[in-house]
């Protein structure tokens, strides 16, 4: 009795599992960054496509260039460009180039915890730079009060909080200090992960943001989405032209609009420190990785398909979820693009 | 015997038992060594650049590609063995407890219970850690501690919360389990004659618990101390949320701190860049090493005590 | 009565209460966590939870239907691969091994379970998803079954050694051989022990998300079959319970819920089906 028991269990497991199911499956890793929207892309165009499931996981962006160079799948998403060694690898393993394509944009914010203050906090690069390298340790510091004149800032030490797993929101924070301060880039430079002279590490933005509440005289860095899903106090950056920016829809995308007129034939570009007065300047695209030969044929109207929804009504979602729509420039420079894949 | 065919031993099923089982075992050891050296020729180039430097290098430093172990080691142990601390009298109290006093029932649906807290994904103890544990260090031990015993280096500020002693304690309450139910079937498997006997030669309940059942059940015990112990070295999620993630030696316990598994969760997803990549798996090979030592200590530990024990009897 | 006895009997009972402390101790921390799961899931666990797949950011409704049966799957082949292994490996340590290959296996088995487990994950990675160029079930299965391995093992020996040696001496008296004595004397006898054990591995791996990364993948989707990417509760638990949205906090907990629940029905049900009415004596 319970031998049958256990032999009728295993069948229901096995027959459950094993039912067939019609559909392409398409593999896809990267950031984590602009998740929430191509999840809810990819979920939209399963119910117009039937037959077609994206299934995208955020594992980073760092994984996604390596998957996506491994061939373990179809393709990859990054916060930041591939570098000319990532590409020439890539070329080395799979015997074809690989193309960025972008598809929104993104910002990172300081967000801050300091007794006291409700006001929003105006940061230069001077400071953000000093307070990251471990320079500027109190929340009076001159150059902090300089820009912030009237707010009652308390002699606090100040606790830099930043991200301990690597991530695309690390590498825009820092290709923007890098831009904005010598020593900086000279002693820390730009990537996904870097050495941090000082700080607590706090993993994933829910870390920082948490890190950050819980600690008063805190100071971190999040997603600008981030942010705004969760109501976090923010401050503002003062950009390339002088003014003081907190970070919104219209000032990221005020990033990109300069850039879109220079942009390379590649797609890959950073407009962090952009010119454009009403700019915020740590502001970056986030790109899906595509490979320009795909064999398999049924993927690779797939892909392409998705390609060009996600530069038409794909956009429509973005500001809805807290991202900014590509400038239009870049989506007919793209729509062109697509015929690369092959 | 001897003269006996190779195919006649066979076919006693006695010889294919063996043969079979020795496959299994040998599995294992296979998979050892494999592990191990897919992580020795997955970290050649950071053992070629560093060499031994590696393990009293400080720095880690992705963008220069400068990669040293010792802030990571150092975490590793310091969280790992306050987790022991605070673990293994807890729980073996807790198991004697269970099989010894308690009665079979109660005994037998609080075991039921912490068994399940084995279940319990790392990803949802780190959420309680920093969420209660770290605030509860920052704002509640931190101050008692400090302010009573604050000459010693091992208390000293500043406190953040995040800190090698909220690892520990987090840990300690994600091994406990294993310890508790572990100690406890051995206990329960130690014959009765055994505790009467003692009994009858007159000590009380707890000589008879503590110098007779406890150690005959030593082997069996320290058998869970090691399942502990190895958990604690190799956890990565719940420790990630609250040692505070930051790659430097520091004295106090309340200080942040990082560990070799966490930083590999941290970093490998995103780590581009062969040094790079390499140099987190050297840090696994590192992990290796620790646990290859460790357990190599504790056993000596109990070759030691297990012979001191028998001198003392004759 | 002498001094001595007084100190004697006080310090017995001193003891023996302390050690009901620790066990307080120890059962409050556990309800509190259970308590904290039940409450902050509970509120979120509905039907939808159980029938339907995720939907993105923003959308409510969605579930982890897919969630659910992945890990059903992961779990089965990971015992699959894992039980036997340990399980009669462990035969080998306690009955035909010398004590110097046992030291060795032993050691071998400490040392894997030492490994963290993402490490297990990208050597699973390595073996399994690169050769085939795809992330898999298998995959997962097999990270999680490595996983295993370790504590059947070393319990299976530990309690297959703590057999009286009367059982063992009697069966062979009565001219069994030394398989026939193993299975139908020695195992039985030890058979709790180590059923506890797997379950303690079985419990252990259902909740890791670290070593499903980089095989199982996770997935949007129905997994068919064994060979692509599936999603998993502890994966889900880890993407949703790290992520801004509050939906997906909840969901989270909820799913921390079901996982414990899963544990507890595989618990129940090897216990009752397993159990061959042999009552083992409580010494």
């Amino acid at each position: 009795m319970k031998r049958t028991a256990l032999i009728a269990m295993a069948v229901l497991v096995f027959a459950g599992v094993v039912w067939a199911q019609s559909g392409l499956l398409i593999n896809g890793a990267g950031a984590s960054f602009p998740f929430p929207i191509y999840s809810k892309w990819f979920d939209v165009y399963h119910q117009k496509n039937g037959g077609i499931q994206f299934n995208y996981q955020s594992v980073g962006s760092g994984a996604g260039i390596k998957q996506v160079t491994e061939g373990t799948v179809d393709f990859g998403a990054s916060d930041g460009p591939m570098n000319d060694e990532q590409l020439k690898a890539y070329q080395d393993k799979r015997g074809s180039a690989i193309l960025h394509f972008p598809t929104v944009l993104g910002a990172a914010v300081p967000t801050y915890n300091v007794p006291g203050v409700t006001a929003t906090l105006n940061f230069t690069p001077e400071a953000l730079a000093g307070i990251f390298l471990g320079k500027i340790t109190k929340w009076n510091d001159p150059a902090i009060a300089g820009a912030n004149k009237g707010v009652n800032l308390p002699a606090n030490d100040i606790v830099v909080v930043h991200r301990s797993d690597g991530s695309g929101t690390t590498y825009i924070w820092t290709d923007y200090l890098s831009k904005v301060n010598d020593e900086w880039k000279s002693k820390v430079n730009k990537a996904t992960s870097v050495n941090w002279p000082v700080g607590l590490g706090g993993k994933g933005s829910e870390g920082v943001t948490g890190l950050v509440k819980q600690t008063p005289n805190a100071i971190g860095y999040v997603e600008l989405i981030y942010a705004a899903q969760n109501n976090i106090p923010y401050g503002a950056v003062k950009n390339s032209s002088g003014k003081f920016v907190k970070a919104d829809m219209a000032s990221v995308s005020a990033a990109a609009a300069g850039a879109a007129k220079e942009m390379p034939d590649d797609f890959r570009v950073s407009i962090t420190n952009s010119s454009g007065k009403d700019a915020y300047p740590i502001s970056s695209f986030t790109w899906l990785l595509v490979p320009a030969k795909i064999q398999d044929g049924p993927k690779r109207d797939a892909i392409k398909g998705f390609l060009t929804w996600m530069l038409a009504d794909g956009q429509t979602y973005a500001e809805q979820l807290s991202y900014a729509k590509l400038p239009k420039e870049v989506v007919e420079k793209e729509k062109k693009a697509i015929a690369k894949v092959q | 015997m001897g003269s006996r065919s190779f195919l006649s031993k066979l076919r006693d099923g006695d010889e294919i038992a063996r043969l079979v089982t020795f496959l299994f075992a040998a599995t294992v050891v296979l998979i050892t060594l494999l592990l191990v050296f897919e992580l020795w020729t997955n970290s050649v180039l950071p053992r070629h650049k560093f060499g031994w430097h590696f393990f009293v290098a400080q720095a880690w430093d992705p963008v220069m590609d400068e990669y040293g172990a010792l802030p990571f080691m150092y975490g590793t142990v310091v969280s790992s063995a306050l987790a022991l601390l605070i673990a293994v009298p807890l729980g073996l109290g807790a198991a004697i407890f269970l099989a010894e006093l308690a009665p079979a029932r109660v005994s037998d649906s609080l075991q039921f219970f912490i068994d399940l807290l084995a279940a319990v994904p790392s990803v949802i103890y780190g959420l309680l850690g920093f969420f209660i544990i770290v605030p509860f260090v920052r704002s509640v031990l931190f101050p008692a501690l400090n302010s009573s015993l604050g000459f010693l280096p091992l208390f000293k500020g500043p406190s953040y919360g995040v800190s090698y002693i909220a690892a520990g304690m987090v840990l300690a309450i994600m091994v406990i389990p294993y310890i508790i139910s572990v100690s406890r079937e051995v206990l329960l498997s130690v014959p009765r004659d055994q505790r009467e006997a003692a009994l009858a030669l007159g000590s009380t309940r707890w000589e008879s618990t503590w110098k007779v059942v406890v150690p005959f059940a030593k082997t069996g015990i320290m058998g869970s101390v090691f399942l502990a112990l190895a958990r604690a070295l190799g956890e990565t999620m719940a420790v990630t949320m609250v040692i505070g993630n930051t790659p430097k030696l520091a004295a106090s316990l309340f200080a942040p701190g990082y560990s070799i598994a966490a930083v590999i969760a941290n970093e490998f997803t995103e780590a581009t860049g062969d040094l790079y990549l390499q140099a987190l798996i050297e840090l696994g090979l590192v992990l290796f090493l620790l646990t290859f030592i460790l357990n190599g200590l504790a056993r000596l530990l109990i070759i030691v005590t297990t012979q001191k024990g028998s001198k003392v009897a004759n | 009565m002498s001094a001595r006895l007084r100190w004697r009997k006080f310090l017995s009972n001193f003891m023996l209460t302390m050690t009901g402390v620790c066990a307080f101790v120890s059962v409050i921390v556990l309800f509190l966590i259970l308590g904290y799961l039940l409450f902050n899931g509970g509120k979120s666990v509905s039907w939808a939870f159980f029938t339907k797949l995720p939907v993105p950011v923003g959308e409510t409704g969605g579930g982890m239907a897919n969630a659910i049966v992945g890990s059903a799957k992961l779990l089965f082949g990971a015992s699959l691969f894992g039980v036997p292994v340990g399980f009669f490996g462990g035969i080998y340590l306690a009955e035909f091994s010398g004590s110097k290959t046992a030291a060795v296996v032993r050691y071998a088995a400490d040392l894997l379970n030492g490994v963290p487990s993402i490490v297990i994950g990208i050597f699973a990675y390595s073996m399994v998803v690169l050769p085939f160029k795809h992330f898999s079930t298998f995959a997962g299965a097999f990270a999680l079954g490595l996983m295993m391995i370790p504590i059947t093992l070393r319990s299976t020996e530990e309690f297959l050694n703590g057999v009286p040696r009367m059982l063992r001496e009697g069966a062979m008296a009565l001219g069994a051989s030394k398989w026939k004595t193993i299975t139908t004397v020695i195992v039985p006898a030890a058979y709790r022990g180590i059923l506890t054990a797997v379950l303690l591995a079985l419990a252990r791996v259902a909740g890791e998300a670290a070593p499903l990364l980089f095989t199982a993948f996770g997935n949007r989707f129905w997994s068919p079959g064994w060979n692509q990417p599936t999603a998993a509760l502890p994966e889900m638990i880890f993407r949703y319970a790290t992520s801004p949205y509050e939906d997906w906090q909840r969901q989270a907990w909820a799913a921390g819920l079901v996982l414990l629940a899963l544990i507890l029905i595989i618990n129940i049900l090897a216990r009752t089906i397993l159990s061959r009415g042999i009552a083992v004596p409580r010494s």
